[in-house]
């Protein structure tokens, strides 16, 4: 984490939503989402400048983005994907859409490829039920897929 | 315009059905041949289902298409698009219905739209290939109505999905929309709590808790600051009952919610909302805002003095946090933990005040349940659960979707009626209910009639309504495994049999389906899992076990096989199977080894090849290649 330098501007971003919740407590996981959908994160410089504007101590903050899995300490890659595992598509075969995921990206689930640009993670149901086993891309949903067809997308991403 | 009194509603609902006639005419009607501007129908409707699933297929393309071609044709002033919310049959979205004549269009493809448009909305003939085929007589069926998906249903919670504009308050307010409010408002807020325990509502979250007594209780306890929380915080992998209901009518949510607040003295509105469903946050906003703009949340509401406002909360993704406790400490910025009860809530809950909590469908029923009385809807349904549930009916089933069926419509019904069957003919093996907290149930289990009790005797549960069928190509023992690694992942961490125990069960199902386990595994497991059941701090550690003792219930046989056979007969298992390449059928075209990942194939082209088990990382990659079947799995 120690690598990471916060910009003025962005520290200046996170204690302007701070404000804008009047620096509540109560508002902290809203103060997190707006947060993490502007900077794309919440790595430890952010979470203790949130912590200094509620006035609570960063282990508080600090419990809350670890205890929920729509809040990540590490950035995502330019193009996430994720691969549905709700019990839908669990039955249709997701498991191997994973698979093949990680072998055509070469890493693992919750890692970033070297340069930036893909990360892959796993869901729970995006609702897409009817369309199992899905992946999303982006913000595309993927529907009804085999995991001969996982190459051809990543390849519709190529620079 | 603010509304100022329960005339005036009267009169805007008037003066909004007008809009609505089309659509409202054709839902009494059958028209059995197609209308079409040509034949004379002055004004047609295209309803192209808004819902997240449609969506992902391009739904939103098909509405922009439309009203190109609609304007192309000059004709978008006799033709309306609407949005409306989930019709529920996603197994063949996206959906287009056209009104007057109900027909119902099934996979419509953005380039669909013209053919659409020149054939049907303008020349009056259906196009006949996006109708929907019944698979057991092979007709073309034009009409929902006709469908056996459709015809054991009663939709009740979904009364307005699929069918009005959830972005517009008004045909909302059409349909009887906030009727029941301001009747409710003319009342003694005793009575109307009264018809709500007389209707026999219980929670649609899980428990099934009665709602009516659950209000009574939230009553009682007097504070400056009173609280009601929907839960929207629909957690269960495949359910997605709630989020629907909130695309397609969340009005009826907001509207129940201020009734809900009316009946026990609250004037604050919570919706604890999971921040994956962006779209139904999307319109539960543009309701609340409409419903301000209309007067009808607020201060001094239809003039009678009683106030409410609501606000959206979001969740973050935990599936505890569905946990009315947990859910409350998240709300208020906290890790979701749960905590014991007593106190409840309704006692001490929201920042230590009464809080009364609930689900998303159970709501939905609340205004229909009062505009059309306690009577009408206890007479649906079982002795003990009255009214109707939906499920989200997912998995290896023909019709995928969401449906909803009165209490007490058996297991069989919904799987081979409504849902059309097993998917590609296969043998029916399992039906779960309940998501992570419910069980596996089979065959023999088909024929009971659906309520509360009687899943819960069968050793399964009601949950939200998740309903996932499997065949014989899905194992048991990695369903329970499944399940459990979910709980393990969202167990909160807070007691120690969630905690620890959860995750010492699913190590001995690892080892199980690894070919590595003992017969003292299975009843260790099982005792594990009655031990958890007993002394776990929440409802979602009580119910984990579930998954495993069902299963041990009704596929032992399965679980056995695993550790003294070292066999799974639904080839899932990995660890516990043997690819081979049959020397007789293999044609030597090498397709099988160019797509290996393991480079584990090798051969000759033209003769036999093999697959060496070292390499072989069981992908089940040559099976989907070989055109000769000549991959066999042991």
């Amino acid at each position: 984490m120690s690598e990471f330098k916060l910009s003025c501007e962005a520290a200046r971003e996170v204690e302007e939503i701070c404000e804008k919740f009047h620096n509540d407590p109560g508002e902290l996981i809203s103060i997190l989402h707006e947060t993490q959908s502007k900077l794309g994160y919440l790595p430890e410089p952010v979470q203790r400048i949130i912590a200094g504007k509620l006035g609570i101590a960063p282990q508080k903050v600090y419990g809350v983005v670890t205890f929920y899995s729509f809040f990540t300490m590490t950035p995502k890659g330019r193009i996430p994907i994720s691969v549905c595992l709700g019990t839908a598509c669990y039955v249709r075969g997701a498991d191997k859409l994973l698979e093949e995921f990680k072998r055509v990206l070469n890493i693992d689930v919750g890692e970033t490829t070297p340069d930036g640009k893909f990360s892959l993670d796993c869901l729970r149901c995006v609702g897409a039920c009817g369309l199992a086993p899905v992946a999303t891309v982006g913000d595309k949903v993927y529907g009804r897929l085999n995991p001969s067809d996982i190459k051809k997308i990543v390849a519709e991403y190529a620079d | 315009m603010k509304i100022r009194s329960a005339d005036a509603l009267e009169s805007i609902r008037r003066e909004a059905l007008k809009a609505l006639s089309v659509r409202e005419e054709a839902n009494s009607s059958v028209l059995e041949s197609a209308s079409g501007l040509d034949k004379g129908t002055p004004h047609m409707e295209i309803l192209c289902c808004g819902g997240t699933g449609c969506k992902a297929s391009e739904s939103s393309k098909i509405v922009d298409n439309f009203n190109q071609a609609l304007a192309a044709h000059g004709i978008a002033d006799k033709v309306k698009v609407i949005v409306p919310g989930c019709f529920g049959f996603c197994e063949k979205g996206p959906i287009v219905k056209i009104v007057p004549d109900n027909t119902f269009y099934t996979s419509v493809r953005p380039e669909d739209v013209e053919e659409i448009v020149v054939s049907h909305i303008i020349g009056g003939e259906r196009v006949e290939r996006l109708l929907y085929t019944d698979p057991g007589s092979g007709k073309r069926i034009s009409d929902s109505k006709h469908m056996n998906f459709y015809r054991k249903q009663m939709r009740i919670a979904l009364r307005n999905c699929g069918f009005i504009d959830p972005e517009n308050i008004l045909d909302y307010i059409a349909r009887d929309g906030y009727k029941a409010l301001a009747d409710s408002l003319q009342r003694d807020s005793l009575e109307v709590l009264a018809d709500i325990k007389a209707s026999g509502l219980r929670g649609r979250g899980g428990a099934g808790f009665p709602t009516g007594v659950k209000w009574e209780i939230a009553r009682k306890f007097n504070a400056p600051h009173k609280y009601v929380v929907c839960n929207a915080d629909e957690g269960d992998p495949g359910a997605f009952m709630d989020r629907s209901i909130m695309e397609g009518d969340p009005n009826s949510v907001i509207e129940a919610m201020m009734i809900c607040g009316y009946c026990i003295n609250a004037n604050h509105g919570l919706i604890y909302i999971r921040a994956e469903y962006p779209l139904a946050v999307h319109r539960l906003q543009v309701a609340i805002a409409q419903a301000r703009e209309y007067g009808l949340l607020g201060e001094n509401i239809l003039g009678t003095g009683f106030s409410f406002d609501i606000e959206i909360r979001y969740g973050a993704g935990a599936f505890v946090c569905g946990e009315e406790t947990a859910l409350i400490h998240s709300m208020e910025g906290k890790r979701g933990e749960p905590t014991l009860k007593p106190p409840f809530p309704a006692e001490a809950g929201y920042f230590g005040n009464p809080t009364n909590v609930n689900n998303v469908e159970t709501l939905a029923n609340v205004p229909v349940i009062l505009t059309k009385g306690p009577a009408w809807f206890s007479s649906i349904g079982t002795e003990k659960s009255k009214g109707t549930k939906v499920f989200a009916l997912a998995g290896k089933i023909n019709n995928v979707g969401l449906i909803e069926v009165p209490m007490g419509t058996t297991l069989r019904e919904i799987i081979y009626d409504v849902g059309g069957g097993v998917k590609n003919g296969k043998k029916f093996k399992a039906v779960q209910t309940g998501g992570p907290s419910g069980g596996c149930l089979t065959e023999k289990h088909l024929d009971i009639p659906i309520d509360y009790e009687s899943l819960a005797a069968a050793g399964s549960m009601m949950g939200s309504g998740g309903m996932i069928v499997m065949d014989e190509d899905d194992c048991m023992v990695s369903v329970a495994k499944f399940f459990l690694e979910f709980t393990v992942g969202e167990s909160c961490g807070k007691c120690t049999p969630c905690r620890i125990g959860n995750k010492r069960m699913l190590e001995i199902l690892e080892r199980i389906t690894d070919g590595r386990g003992t017969m003292e595994d299975i009843d260790k497991l099982e005792n594990l899992a009655k031990v958890i059941k007993d002394t776990a701090l929440c409802g979602l550690g009580q119910t984990s076990p579930n998954p495993v003792l069902s299963t041990l219930a009704n596929f032992r046989e399965e679980y056995e096989e695993h550790v003294k056979d070292h066999v799974c007969r639904a080839h899932k298992c990995k660890a516990l199977l043997t690819y081979a390449i049959d020397p007789v059928l293999c044609k030597g075209c090498s397709a099988c080894a160019r797509g290996c990942p393991a480079e584990a194939i090798t051969g000759e082209v033209r003769k036999p090849f093999s697959i060496n088990p070292d390499k072989c990382i069981r992908c089940g990659m040559c099976i989907s290649r070989c055109k000769f079947g000549a991959i066999k799995v042991y």
